[in-house]
Protein backbone atom coordinates (compact mmCIF):
# COMPACT_ATOMS: atom_id res chain seq x y z
CA UNK A 1 0.00 0.00 0.00
CA UNK A 2 3.25 2.51 0.70
CA UNK A 3 4.08 2.71 -2.62
CA UNK A 4 1.13 4.57 -3.90
CA UNK A 5 1.63 6.57 -6.95
CA UNK A 6 -0.11 9.85 -6.29
CA UNK A 7 2.68 11.70 -5.53
CA UNK A 8 5.06 10.57 -8.32
CA UNK A 9 2.42 12.92 -10.91
CA UNK A 10 3.89 15.75 -12.03
CA UNK A 11 0.37 17.50 -12.21
CA UNK A 12 -2.77 16.03 -10.98
CA UNK A 13 -5.22 15.80 -13.70
CA UNK A 14 -9.28 14.83 -12.51
CA UNK A 15 -8.15 11.24 -13.45
CA UNK A 16 -5.84 10.19 -10.91
CA UNK A 17 -3.40 7.50 -11.44
CA UNK A 18 -4.36 4.16 -11.31
CA UNK A 19 -3.76 1.90 -7.96
CA UNK A 20 -1.29 -0.70 -7.39
CA UNK A 21 -2.79 -4.34 -7.87
CA UNK A 22 -2.79 -5.30 -4.55
CA UNK A 23 -5.21 -2.63 -3.60
CA UNK A 24 -6.91 -3.08 -6.57
CA UNK A 25 -7.29 -6.83 -5.41
CA UNK A 26 -7.63 -6.28 -1.44
CA UNK A 27 -10.45 -3.74 -2.29
CA UNK A 28 -12.95 -6.00 -4.34
CA UNK A 29 -11.80 -8.93 -2.10
CA UNK A 30 -13.25 -6.95 0.82
CA UNK A 31 -16.55 -5.90 -1.79
CA UNK A 32 -17.36 -9.70 -2.33
CA UNK A 33 -17.09 -10.51 1.51
CA UNK A 34 -19.65 -8.22 2.16
CA UNK A 35 -21.61 -9.31 -0.75
CA UNK A 36 -21.27 -12.97 -1.28
CA UNK A 37 -23.32 -14.69 1.69
CA UNK A 38 -26.07 -12.07 0.40
CA UNK A 39 -25.99 -13.95 -2.84
CA UNK A 40 -25.98 -17.28 -1.27
CA UNK A 41 -29.66 -16.74 0.09
CA UNK A 42 -30.92 -15.70 -2.91
CA UNK A 43 -29.40 -19.16 -4.12
CA UNK A 44 -30.57 -21.15 -0.96
CA UNK A 45 -34.02 -19.88 -1.40
CA UNK A 46 -34.12 -22.07 -4.74
CA UNK A 47 -32.65 -25.00 -3.27
CA UNK A 48 -34.67 -27.92 -3.59
CA UNK A 49 -32.69 -29.79 -0.73
CA UNK A 50 -35.35 -28.61 2.90
CA UNK A 51 -33.14 -30.59 5.29
CA UNK A 52 -29.90 -29.05 5.98
CA UNK A 53 -27.52 -26.29 4.10
CA UNK A 54 -26.00 -28.23 1.90
CA UNK A 55 -23.63 -26.84 -1.14
CA UNK A 56 -23.82 -26.86 -3.85
CA UNK A 57 -27.55 -27.23 -3.74
CA UNK A 58 -28.58 -30.54 -5.42
CA UNK A 59 -31.50 -29.41 -7.52
CA UNK A 60 -33.49 -25.76 -7.87
CA UNK A 61 -37.03 -25.14 -7.93
CA UNK A 62 -39.18 -22.39 -7.23
CA UNK A 63 -41.75 -24.63 -5.39
CA UNK A 64 -40.73 -22.98 -1.90
CA UNK A 65 -42.07 -19.11 -2.57
CA UNK A 66 -45.40 -20.53 -3.45
CA UNK A 67 -44.93 -22.53 0.34
CA UNK A 68 -43.71 -19.16 2.00
CA UNK A 69 -46.40 -17.51 0.36
CA UNK A 70 -49.32 -19.85 2.05
CA UNK A 71 -48.01 -19.18 5.49
CA UNK A 72 -50.72 -17.54 7.42
CA UNK A 73 -47.94 -16.84 10.18
CA UNK A 74 -45.15 -15.05 8.32
CA UNK A 75 -48.08 -13.05 6.37
CA UNK A 76 -49.40 -12.22 9.68
CA UNK A 77 -45.55 -11.20 11.00
CA UNK A 78 -45.29 -9.40 8.01
CA UNK A 79 -48.36 -7.06 8.73
CA UNK A 80 -47.31 -6.49 11.64
CA UNK A 81 -43.73 -5.30 11.30
CA UNK A 82 -44.95 -3.58 8.00
CA UNK A 83 -47.72 -1.06 10.53
CA UNK A 84 -44.80 -0.89 13.34
CA UNK A 85 -42.26 0.43 10.77
CA UNK A 86 -44.97 2.76 9.35
CA UNK A 87 -46.32 4.47 12.49
CA UNK A 88 -42.67 4.61 14.01
CA UNK A 89 -41.63 6.48 10.54
CA UNK A 90 -44.32 8.74 11.01
CA UNK A 91 -43.47 9.87 14.08
CA UNK A 92 -39.77 9.87 13.65
CA UNK A 93 -40.03 11.86 10.32
CA UNK A 94 -42.46 14.78 12.27
CA UNK A 95 -39.99 15.01 15.33
CA UNK A 96 -37.06 14.74 13.46
CA UNK A 97 -38.24 17.38 11.48
CA UNK A 98 -38.88 19.74 13.97
CA UNK A 99 -35.66 18.90 15.84
CA UNK A 100 -33.66 19.51 12.59
CA UNK A 101 -35.88 22.68 11.53
CA UNK A 102 -34.47 24.31 15.79
CA UNK A 103 -31.27 22.95 15.37
CA UNK A 104 -29.89 23.27 12.01
CA UNK A 105 -29.42 27.03 11.79
CA UNK A 106 -28.72 28.12 15.33
CA UNK A 107 -26.76 28.48 18.34
CA UNK A 108 -27.56 28.10 22.08
CA UNK A 109 -27.04 26.77 25.52
CA UNK A 110 -27.91 22.77 25.25
CA UNK A 111 -27.55 22.24 21.65
CA UNK A 112 -25.17 20.09 21.87
CA UNK A 113 -26.51 18.26 24.45
CA UNK A 114 -29.94 17.24 22.26
CA UNK A 115 -27.91 16.55 19.58
CA UNK A 116 -26.32 14.24 21.86
CA UNK A 117 -29.73 12.91 22.93
CA UNK A 118 -31.06 12.34 19.52
CA UNK A 119 -28.03 10.18 18.43
CA UNK A 120 -27.58 8.18 21.62
CA UNK A 121 -30.54 5.59 20.73
CA UNK A 122 -28.18 4.44 17.86
CA UNK A 123 -25.04 5.35 19.24
CA UNK A 124 -25.20 2.88 22.71
CA UNK A 125 -25.50 -0.74 22.13
CA UNK A 126 -29.39 -2.16 21.05
CA UNK A 127 -29.70 -3.99 23.81
CA UNK A 128 -29.28 -0.49 26.12
CA UNK A 129 -32.03 0.91 24.73
CA UNK A 130 -34.31 -2.88 24.53
CA UNK A 131 -33.38 -3.08 28.42
CA UNK A 132 -34.02 0.52 29.46
CA UNK A 133 -37.36 0.66 28.28
CA UNK A 134 -38.62 -2.65 29.44
CA UNK A 135 -37.42 -1.13 32.65
CA UNK A 136 -39.07 2.11 31.80
CA UNK A 137 -42.48 0.23 30.89
CA UNK A 138 -42.26 -2.50 33.71
CA UNK A 139 -41.98 0.81 36.46
CA UNK A 140 -45.09 2.61 35.09
CA UNK A 141 -46.85 -0.87 34.81
CA UNK A 142 -48.07 -0.51 30.91
CA UNK A 143 -48.39 -3.61 29.67
CA UNK A 144 -46.84 -4.87 26.06
CA UNK A 145 -49.02 -4.01 23.19
CA UNK A 146 -48.37 -3.07 19.22
CA UNK A 147 -47.49 0.37 20.94
CA UNK A 148 -44.96 -0.07 23.00
CA UNK A 149 -42.94 -1.59 19.81
CA UNK A 150 -43.54 1.64 18.01
CA UNK A 151 -42.34 3.84 21.13
CA UNK A 152 -39.04 1.64 20.83
CA UNK A 153 -38.55 1.80 17.39
CA UNK A 154 -39.80 5.45 16.75
CA UNK A 155 -36.96 6.60 19.35
CA UNK A 156 -33.97 5.16 17.33
CA UNK A 157 -35.54 6.55 14.27
CA UNK A 158 -35.98 10.12 14.84
CA UNK A 159 -31.82 10.57 14.31
CA UNK A 160 -32.26 9.17 10.85
CA UNK A 161 -34.32 11.82 9.35
CA UNK A 162 -33.08 14.17 11.81
CA UNK A 163 -29.96 14.20 9.71
CA UNK A 164 -30.89 14.13 6.28
CA UNK A 165 -32.83 17.19 7.18
CA UNK A 166 -30.16 18.98 9.04
CA UNK A 167 -27.76 17.96 5.91
CA UNK A 168 -30.45 19.64 3.41
CA UNK A 169 -31.62 22.31 5.46
CA UNK A 170 -27.48 23.45 6.24
CA UNK A 171 -27.23 23.65 2.34
CA UNK A 172 -30.61 25.38 1.79
CA UNK A 173 -29.83 29.25 1.34
CA UNK A 174 -31.33 31.16 4.43
CA UNK A 175 -31.59 34.02 1.71
CA UNK A 176 -34.56 32.63 -0.34
CA UNK A 177 -36.46 32.72 3.08
CA UNK A 178 -35.73 36.10 3.74
CA UNK A 179 -36.72 36.83 -0.03
CA UNK A 180 -40.34 35.04 0.37
CA UNK A 181 -40.66 37.06 3.54
CA UNK A 182 -39.50 40.42 2.36
CA UNK A 183 -42.02 39.91 -0.75
CA UNK A 184 -44.59 39.41 1.88
CA UNK A 185 -45.47 36.09 2.33
CA UNK A 186 -45.88 34.95 6.02
CA UNK A 187 -43.94 32.24 7.55
CA UNK A 188 -46.13 29.67 6.69
CA UNK A 189 -46.23 30.16 3.12
CA UNK A 190 -42.87 30.21 3.14
CA UNK A 191 -42.88 26.98 5.07
CA UNK A 192 -45.42 25.63 2.33
CA UNK A 193 -44.11 27.20 -1.15
CA UNK A 194 -40.15 27.49 -0.57
CA UNK A 195 -38.53 25.29 2.62
CA UNK A 196 -40.75 22.27 2.14
CA UNK A 197 -40.37 21.86 -1.67
CA UNK A 198 -36.15 22.37 -0.77
CA UNK A 199 -36.64 20.23 2.25
CA UNK A 200 -38.83 17.28 0.29
CA UNK A 201 -36.71 14.55 -0.95
CA UNK A 202 -33.99 14.87 2.21
CA UNK A 203 -37.53 14.12 4.55
CA UNK A 204 -38.20 11.45 1.62
CA UNK A 205 -34.92 9.86 1.60
CA UNK A 206 -34.97 9.72 6.04
CA UNK A 207 -38.34 8.44 5.96
CA UNK A 208 -37.09 5.49 3.75
CA UNK A 209 -34.13 4.51 5.87
CA UNK A 210 -36.28 5.02 9.21
CA UNK A 211 -38.55 2.68 7.52
CA UNK A 212 -35.92 0.30 6.23
CA UNK A 213 -34.47 0.93 10.22
CA UNK A 214 -37.99 -0.38 11.94
CA UNK A 215 -38.62 -2.86 9.30
CA UNK A 216 -35.55 -5.05 10.38
CA UNK A 217 -34.83 -4.43 13.64
CA UNK A 218 -34.91 -7.03 16.32
CA UNK A 219 -32.68 -6.26 19.26
CA UNK A 220 -34.46 -3.65 20.77
CA UNK A 221 -37.98 -5.30 19.74
CA UNK A 222 -37.38 -8.54 21.72
CA UNK A 223 -37.49 -6.53 24.37
CA UNK A 224 -40.79 -4.03 24.49
CA UNK A 225 -42.99 -6.51 21.69
CA UNK A 226 -43.95 -9.22 24.55
CA UNK A 227 -45.71 -11.66 22.48
CA UNK A 228 -46.14 -10.37 19.13
CA UNK A 229 -44.12 -11.54 16.61
CA UNK A 230 -42.61 -8.98 14.11
CA UNK A 231 -41.01 -10.36 11.16
CA UNK A 232 -37.51 -9.83 12.45
CA UNK A 233 -38.62 -11.99 15.52
CA UNK A 234 -40.01 -14.71 13.46
CA UNK A 235 -36.64 -14.99 11.68
CA UNK A 236 -35.15 -14.79 14.99
CA UNK A 237 -36.93 -17.82 16.20
CA UNK A 238 -36.18 -19.72 13.19
CA UNK A 239 -32.51 -18.99 13.31
CA UNK A 240 -31.83 -20.17 16.75
CA UNK A 241 -34.14 -23.41 16.09
CA UNK A 242 -34.14 -24.09 12.56
CA UNK A 243 -37.94 -25.71 11.59
CA UNK A 244 -38.93 -24.53 8.35
CA UNK A 245 -35.43 -23.84 6.64
CA UNK A 246 -37.05 -23.56 3.01
CA UNK A 247 -39.62 -20.83 3.99
CA UNK A 248 -36.98 -19.21 5.81
CA UNK A 249 -35.13 -18.47 2.65
CA UNK A 250 -37.76 -17.41 0.28
CA UNK A 251 -38.64 -14.56 3.87
CA UNK A 252 -34.92 -13.67 3.96
CA UNK A 253 -35.15 -12.95 0.31
CA UNK A 254 -38.15 -10.98 0.67
CA UNK A 255 -36.65 -8.91 3.30
CA UNK A 256 -33.64 -8.02 1.37
CA UNK A 257 -35.96 -6.84 -1.28
CA UNK A 258 -38.11 -4.45 0.85
CA UNK A 259 -35.04 -3.20 2.84
CA UNK A 260 -32.86 -2.81 -0.49
CA UNK A 261 -35.21 -0.72 -2.56
CA UNK A 262 -35.56 2.07 -0.04
CA UNK A 263 -32.12 1.89 0.65
CA UNK A 264 -31.35 2.40 -3.00
CA UNK A 265 -34.36 4.71 -3.27
CA UNK A 266 -33.20 7.40 -0.14
CA UNK A 267 -29.39 6.71 -1.85
CA UNK A 268 -30.84 8.03 -5.18
CA UNK A 269 -32.94 11.09 -3.90
CA UNK A 270 -30.08 12.66 -2.14
CA UNK A 271 -27.50 11.65 -4.39
CA UNK A 272 -29.29 13.55 -7.25
CA UNK A 273 -29.96 16.52 -4.56
CA UNK A 274 -25.92 16.60 -3.90
CA UNK A 275 -25.13 16.75 -7.51
CA UNK A 276 -27.42 19.88 -8.14
CA UNK A 277 -26.00 21.11 -5.72
CA UNK A 278 -22.20 21.12 -6.99
CA UNK A 279 -23.09 22.31 -10.46
CA UNK B 1 -45.66 22.62 15.33
CA UNK B 2 -47.31 25.75 14.66
CA UNK B 3 -48.98 24.83 11.07
CA UNK B 4 -51.80 23.24 13.69
CA UNK B 5 -52.90 26.64 13.67
CA UNK B 6 -54.05 26.38 10.16
CA UNK B 7 -57.07 23.61 11.00
CA UNK B 8 -58.71 26.20 13.23
CA UNK B 9 -62.17 25.74 12.04
CA UNK B 10 -63.67 29.07 13.68
CA UNK B 11 -61.10 31.70 12.28
CA UNK B 12 -61.51 30.67 8.56
CA UNK B 13 -63.34 34.58 8.34
CA UNK B 14 -59.70 36.18 9.72
CA UNK B 15 -57.61 33.75 9.21
CA UNK B 16 -54.75 35.10 7.25
CA UNK B 17 -54.89 38.13 9.34
CA UNK B 18 -54.83 36.05 12.32
CA UNK B 19 -52.11 33.65 10.74
CA UNK B 20 -49.98 36.54 9.68
CA UNK B 21 -49.92 38.23 13.60
CA UNK B 22 -48.92 34.70 14.29
CA UNK B 23 -45.98 34.55 11.83
CA UNK B 24 -45.01 38.15 12.80
CA UNK B 25 -44.69 37.33 16.37
CA UNK B 26 -42.86 33.75 15.72
CA UNK B 27 -40.45 35.45 12.97
CA UNK B 28 -39.75 38.48 16.02
CA UNK B 29 -39.89 36.24 18.92
CA UNK B 30 -36.82 33.03 17.78
CA UNK B 31 -37.66 31.67 20.94
CA UNK B 32 -40.33 31.31 20.65
CA UNK B 33 -40.45 29.38 17.33
CA UNK B 34 -37.32 27.70 18.71
CA UNK B 35 -39.25 26.63 21.96
CA UNK B 36 -42.84 25.48 20.02
CA UNK B 37 -40.02 23.43 17.60
CA UNK B 38 -38.26 22.00 20.02
CA UNK B 39 -41.05 21.17 22.54
CA UNK B 40 -42.26 17.70 20.51
CA UNK B 41 -39.31 15.87 20.13
CA UNK B 42 -37.60 16.99 23.95
CA UNK B 43 -40.85 15.72 25.13
CA UNK B 44 -40.19 12.41 23.69
CA UNK B 45 -36.93 11.80 23.95
CA UNK B 46 -36.98 13.56 27.84
CA UNK B 47 -39.95 11.48 28.95
CA UNK B 48 -39.47 7.99 26.94
CA UNK B 49 -35.69 7.57 26.56
CA UNK B 50 -34.33 9.45 29.62
CA UNK B 51 -36.93 8.56 31.71
CA UNK B 52 -36.44 5.04 30.72
CA UNK B 53 -32.60 5.03 31.21
CA UNK B 54 -33.06 6.52 34.43
CA UNK B 55 -35.40 3.65 35.51
CA UNK B 56 -32.32 1.15 33.96
CA UNK B 57 -30.26 3.01 36.27
CA UNK B 58 -32.60 2.84 39.54
CA UNK B 59 -33.25 -0.74 39.06
CA UNK B 60 -29.67 -1.50 39.24
CA UNK B 61 -29.83 -0.62 42.82
CA UNK B 62 -32.47 -2.74 43.49
CA UNK B 63 -32.71 -6.38 43.88
CA UNK B 64 -34.75 -9.40 43.57
CA UNK B 65 -36.32 -11.00 46.68
CA UNK B 66 -35.05 -14.45 46.50
CA UNK B 67 -38.12 -16.60 47.15
CA UNK B 68 -40.86 -14.59 45.74
CA UNK B 69 -39.00 -13.19 42.82
CA UNK B 70 -40.40 -10.19 43.14
CA UNK B 71 -38.34 -6.74 42.96
CA UNK B 72 -37.76 -5.47 46.11
CA UNK B 73 -37.00 -1.68 46.20
CA UNK B 74 -34.42 -1.12 48.44
CA UNK B 75 -31.37 0.53 47.84
CA UNK B 76 -28.36 -1.93 47.57
CA UNK B 77 -25.20 -2.27 46.34
CA UNK B 78 -24.75 -5.88 45.84
CA UNK B 79 -25.46 -5.98 42.42
CA UNK B 80 -22.23 -4.03 41.88
CA UNK B 81 -20.46 -6.42 44.26
CA UNK B 82 -22.12 -9.36 42.65
CA UNK B 83 -20.29 -7.93 38.93
CA UNK B 84 -16.91 -8.80 40.60
CA UNK B 85 -17.51 -12.43 40.51
CA UNK B 86 -14.73 -14.25 38.55
CA UNK B 87 -17.50 -15.47 36.18
CA UNK B 88 -18.83 -12.31 35.71
CA UNK B 89 -15.06 -10.56 34.92
CA UNK B 90 -14.39 -13.25 32.50
CA UNK B 91 -17.40 -13.05 30.46
CA UNK B 92 -16.82 -8.71 30.67
CA UNK B 93 -13.15 -9.84 29.54
CA UNK B 94 -13.82 -11.87 27.41
CA UNK B 95 -16.30 -9.53 25.74
CA UNK B 96 -13.65 -6.40 25.63
CA UNK B 97 -10.86 -9.00 24.15
CA UNK B 98 -13.45 -10.03 21.60
CA UNK B 99 -14.42 -6.64 20.62
CA UNK B 100 -11.20 -5.10 20.03
CA UNK B 101 -9.99 -8.03 18.15
CA UNK B 102 -13.18 -7.29 15.78
CA UNK B 103 -11.99 -3.54 15.65
CA UNK B 104 -8.97 -4.33 14.55
CA UNK B 105 -10.05 -6.91 11.83
CA UNK B 106 -12.48 -4.58 11.03
CA UNK B 107 -9.83 -1.36 10.46
CA UNK B 108 -7.70 -3.69 8.22
CA UNK B 109 -10.13 -4.71 5.74
CA UNK B 110 -11.92 -1.36 6.25
CA UNK B 111 -8.67 0.99 5.35
CA UNK B 112 -7.76 -0.44 2.01
CA UNK B 113 -11.11 -0.20 0.52
CA UNK B 114 -11.84 3.32 2.03
CA UNK B 115 -8.29 4.12 0.56
CA UNK B 116 -9.22 2.88 -3.17
CA UNK B 117 -12.53 4.71 -2.86
CA UNK B 118 -10.94 8.29 -1.88
CA UNK B 119 -8.15 8.41 -3.84
CA UNK B 120 -8.58 6.23 -6.97
CA UNK B 121 -12.32 5.69 -7.75
CA UNK B 122 -14.29 7.93 -9.88
CA UNK B 123 -17.89 8.26 -11.11
CA UNK B 124 -19.78 5.08 -11.62
CA UNK B 125 -17.16 2.83 -10.07
CA UNK B 126 -16.83 4.88 -7.13
CA UNK B 127 -20.61 4.98 -6.52
CA UNK B 128 -20.60 1.22 -7.53
CA UNK B 129 -18.72 0.68 -4.55
CA UNK B 130 -20.79 3.36 -2.03
CA UNK B 131 -23.82 1.52 -2.94
CA UNK B 132 -21.57 -1.94 -1.96
CA UNK B 133 -21.35 -0.41 1.68
CA UNK B 134 -23.89 1.24 2.01
CA UNK B 135 -26.47 -1.23 1.09
CA UNK B 136 -25.44 -4.16 3.72
CA UNK B 137 -25.13 -1.44 6.21
CA UNK B 138 -28.95 -1.19 6.08
CA UNK B 139 -30.26 -4.14 4.98
CA UNK B 140 -31.25 -6.92 7.03
CA UNK B 141 -28.83 -7.83 10.34
CA UNK B 142 -30.60 -10.89 10.83
CA UNK B 143 -30.54 -12.13 7.23
CA UNK B 144 -26.88 -11.51 6.95
CA UNK B 145 -26.61 -13.69 10.01
CA UNK B 146 -28.57 -16.20 8.15
CA UNK B 147 -26.64 -16.10 5.15
CA UNK B 148 -23.03 -16.63 7.74
CA UNK B 149 -24.88 -19.95 9.51
CA UNK B 150 -25.28 -21.47 5.67
CA UNK B 151 -22.40 -20.44 5.23
CA UNK B 152 -20.71 -21.72 8.09
CA UNK B 153 -22.04 -25.16 8.33
CA UNK B 154 -20.44 -28.35 8.23
CA UNK B 155 -22.28 -28.94 5.38
CA UNK B 156 -22.07 -25.53 3.56
CA UNK B 157 -20.18 -23.27 1.26
CA UNK B 158 -16.91 -22.93 2.74
CA UNK B 159 -16.66 -26.64 3.51
CA UNK B 160 -17.24 -27.28 -0.35
CA UNK B 161 -14.83 -24.29 -1.53
CA UNK B 162 -11.76 -26.27 0.79
CA UNK B 163 -12.67 -30.23 -0.14
CA UNK B 164 -13.04 -28.85 -4.08
CA UNK B 165 -9.49 -27.63 -3.11
CA UNK B 166 -8.25 -30.66 -1.18
CA UNK B 167 -7.33 -28.38 1.69
CA UNK B 168 -10.06 -29.52 4.16
CA UNK B 169 -7.50 -30.85 6.61
CA UNK B 170 -6.55 -27.13 7.23
CA UNK B 171 -10.08 -26.34 8.27
CA UNK B 172 -10.21 -29.53 10.50
CA UNK B 173 -6.68 -28.71 12.20
CA UNK B 174 -7.43 -25.43 12.85
CA UNK B 175 -11.27 -26.38 14.64
CA UNK B 176 -9.03 -28.43 17.05
CA UNK B 177 -7.49 -25.29 17.95
CA UNK B 178 -7.76 -24.90 21.98
CA UNK B 179 -9.62 -21.42 22.44
CA UNK B 180 -10.54 -20.45 18.77
CA UNK B 181 -11.80 -23.81 17.55
CA UNK B 182 -14.51 -25.86 17.87
CA UNK B 183 -16.81 -28.86 16.45
CA UNK B 184 -17.66 -27.01 13.08
CA UNK B 185 -16.98 -23.37 11.92
CA UNK B 186 -20.47 -22.67 12.68
CA UNK B 187 -19.97 -23.77 16.61
CA UNK B 188 -16.50 -22.08 17.11
CA UNK B 189 -15.36 -18.87 18.42
CA UNK B 190 -13.79 -18.02 15.88
CA UNK B 191 -16.99 -18.11 13.53
CA UNK B 192 -18.32 -15.98 16.03
CA UNK B 193 -15.64 -13.46 15.36
CA UNK B 194 -15.53 -13.70 11.47
CA UNK B 195 -19.61 -13.09 11.70
CA UNK B 196 -18.80 -9.94 14.25
CA UNK B 197 -15.97 -8.45 11.73
CA UNK B 198 -18.51 -9.37 8.81
CA UNK B 199 -21.43 -7.11 10.33
CA UNK B 200 -19.35 -4.15 11.72
CA UNK B 201 -17.05 -3.70 8.69
CA UNK B 202 -19.27 -1.08 6.92
CA UNK B 203 -19.78 1.13 10.03
CA UNK B 204 -15.36 1.04 9.63
CA UNK B 205 -15.45 1.50 6.13
CA UNK B 206 -17.58 5.03 5.91
CA UNK B 207 -15.96 7.28 8.95
CA UNK B 208 -12.51 6.17 7.17
CA UNK B 209 -13.57 7.11 3.67
CA UNK B 210 -14.78 10.27 5.51
CA UNK B 211 -12.14 11.02 7.02
CA UNK B 212 -9.67 10.10 3.73
CA UNK B 213 -11.45 13.00 1.41
CA UNK B 214 -11.01 15.34 3.73
CA UNK B 215 -7.50 15.38 3.11
CA UNK B 216 -6.76 18.33 -0.08
CA UNK B 217 -4.93 16.85 -3.21
CA UNK B 218 -2.79 19.82 -2.71
CA UNK B 219 -1.19 18.55 0.64
CA UNK B 220 -0.30 15.39 -0.81
CA UNK B 221 1.45 17.51 -3.68
CA UNK B 222 3.44 19.12 -1.34
CA UNK B 223 4.38 16.51 0.46
CA UNK B 224 5.87 15.22 -3.03
CA UNK B 225 7.18 18.79 -3.74
CA UNK B 226 9.07 19.10 -0.64
CA UNK B 227 11.16 15.35 -1.88
CA UNK B 228 9.06 12.65 0.37
CA UNK B 229 8.99 9.33 -1.44
CA UNK B 230 5.39 8.03 -1.50
CA UNK B 231 5.42 6.09 1.65
CA UNK B 232 6.60 8.93 3.28
CA UNK B 233 3.48 10.50 1.80
CA UNK B 234 0.97 8.00 3.14
CA UNK B 235 3.05 7.53 7.04
CA UNK B 236 4.06 10.97 7.36
CA UNK B 237 0.93 12.90 5.51
CA UNK B 238 -2.07 10.36 4.59
CA UNK B 239 -2.38 8.38 8.04
CA UNK B 240 -2.12 10.56 10.57
CA UNK B 241 -5.25 12.21 8.88
CA UNK B 242 -7.05 8.82 8.40
CA UNK B 243 -6.63 8.31 12.06
CA UNK B 244 -9.35 10.27 13.81
CA UNK B 245 -11.58 8.30 11.18
CA UNK B 246 -10.43 5.07 12.38
CA UNK B 247 -11.09 6.06 15.81
CA UNK B 248 -14.62 6.95 14.70
CA UNK B 249 -14.81 3.45 13.19
CA UNK B 250 -13.97 1.53 16.31
CA UNK B 251 -15.91 3.30 18.20
CA UNK B 252 -19.30 2.03 16.36
CA UNK B 253 -17.50 -1.72 15.69
CA UNK B 254 -16.51 -1.79 19.29
CA UNK B 255 -20.01 -0.63 21.30
CA UNK B 256 -21.33 -2.46 18.69
CA UNK B 257 -19.63 -6.01 19.48
CA UNK B 258 -20.02 -5.22 23.43
CA UNK B 259 -23.66 -5.23 23.18
CA UNK B 260 -25.10 -7.64 20.53
CA UNK B 261 -26.26 -11.05 21.84
CA UNK B 262 -28.23 -12.47 19.15
CA UNK B 263 -25.00 -13.54 17.11
CA UNK B 264 -22.93 -15.50 19.70
CA UNK B 265 -26.37 -16.76 20.47
CA UNK B 266 -26.40 -18.33 16.91
CA UNK B 267 -23.11 -18.53 15.44
CA UNK B 268 -20.15 -19.93 18.09
CA UNK B 269 -20.08 -22.44 21.08
CA UNK B 270 -21.75 -21.54 24.37
CA UNK B 271 -18.96 -19.19 25.40
CA UNK B 272 -21.12 -15.97 27.00
CA UNK B 273 -20.71 -12.04 25.81
CA UNK B 274 -22.09 -9.42 27.79
CA UNK B 275 -25.10 -8.98 25.93
CA UNK B 276 -26.03 -12.59 26.41
CA UNK B 277 -25.59 -12.60 30.19
CA UNK B 278 -27.95 -9.05 30.39
CA UNK B 279 -30.50 -10.99 28.19
CA UNK B 280 -30.91 -13.92 30.01
CA UNK B 281 -30.41 -12.66 33.52
CA UNK B 282 -33.72 -10.18 32.70
CA UNK B 283 -35.66 -12.75 30.91
CA UNK B 284 -35.00 -16.14 31.76
CA UNK B 285 -33.73 -15.46 35.32
CA UNK B 286 -35.91 -12.44 35.65
CA UNK B 287 -33.34 -10.51 37.16
CA UNK B 288 -33.96 -7.27 36.13
CA UNK B 289 -31.63 -5.16 38.99
CA UNK B 290 -29.00 -8.02 38.00
CA UNK B 291 -29.15 -7.56 34.44
CA UNK B 292 -29.70 -3.52 34.82
CA UNK B 293 -26.29 -3.26 36.59
CA UNK B 294 -24.16 -5.50 34.28
CA UNK B 295 -25.56 -3.62 31.69
CA UNK B 296 -23.54 -0.86 33.17
CA UNK B 297 -20.30 -2.48 31.94
CA UNK B 298 -20.63 -1.81 28.19
CA UNK B 299 -20.89 1.66 29.07
CA UNK B 300 -18.33 2.39 31.16
CA UNK B 301 -16.07 0.52 28.79
CA UNK B 302 -17.05 2.71 26.08
CA UNK B 303 -16.55 5.70 28.32
CA UNK B 304 -13.17 4.51 29.60
CA UNK B 305 -12.36 3.60 25.56
CA UNK B 306 -13.26 7.05 24.45
CA UNK B 307 -11.03 8.77 27.55
CA UNK B 308 -8.24 7.10 26.57
CA UNK B 309 -8.52 7.56 22.43
CA UNK B 310 -9.16 11.36 23.48
CA UNK B 311 -6.58 11.61 25.99
CA UNK B 312 -4.13 10.01 22.56
CA UNK B 313 -5.34 13.04 20.66
CA UNK B 314 -7.13 10.54 18.06
CA UNK B 315 -9.87 12.70 17.69
CA UNK B 316 -7.76 16.57 17.73
CA UNK B 317 -7.53 16.03 13.77
CA UNK B 318 -11.38 16.35 13.41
Amino acid sequence: MPSNPISSAPVRVSKAPGASLGLKISTWAVVAFLHIPLALIILYAFSAEDKTYVFPPPGLTTKWFAVALGREEVWAALLLSVKVALWATGIAMVLGTLAAAALARTQFFGREAINVLLILPIALPGILTGIALRSGYHTLEIPFSFWTIVIGHATFCVVVVYNNAVARLRRMSPTLIEASMDLGANLFQTLRYIILPQLGSALLAGGLLAFALSFDEVIVTTFTAGQQTTLPIWMLQELVRPRQRPVTNVVAVFVIALTAIPILLAYWLTRADEDSQTR
Amino acid sequence: MSQGALSVPHHTQTRSGWLDSLSTLLFVRRRLLLACLLIPPLLWFGVIYLGSLLSLLANSFFKIDEFSGQLVREFTLQNFIDLFQPANIDVAVRSVVMSSAVTVACAALAFPLAYYMARYARGTQKAILYIAVMLPLWSSYLVRLYAWKLLLAKEGAISWVLQAVHMQWLLDAFLTLPVVGGNSLSFSPFGTFVVFVYMWLPFMVLPILVALERIPPSLIEASADLGSTPSQTFWKVIWPLAMPGIAAGSVFTFSLTLGDYIIPQVIGNSTKYIGQVVYTQQGVAGNLPFAAAFSIVPIVVIGVYLWLAKRKGVFDAL
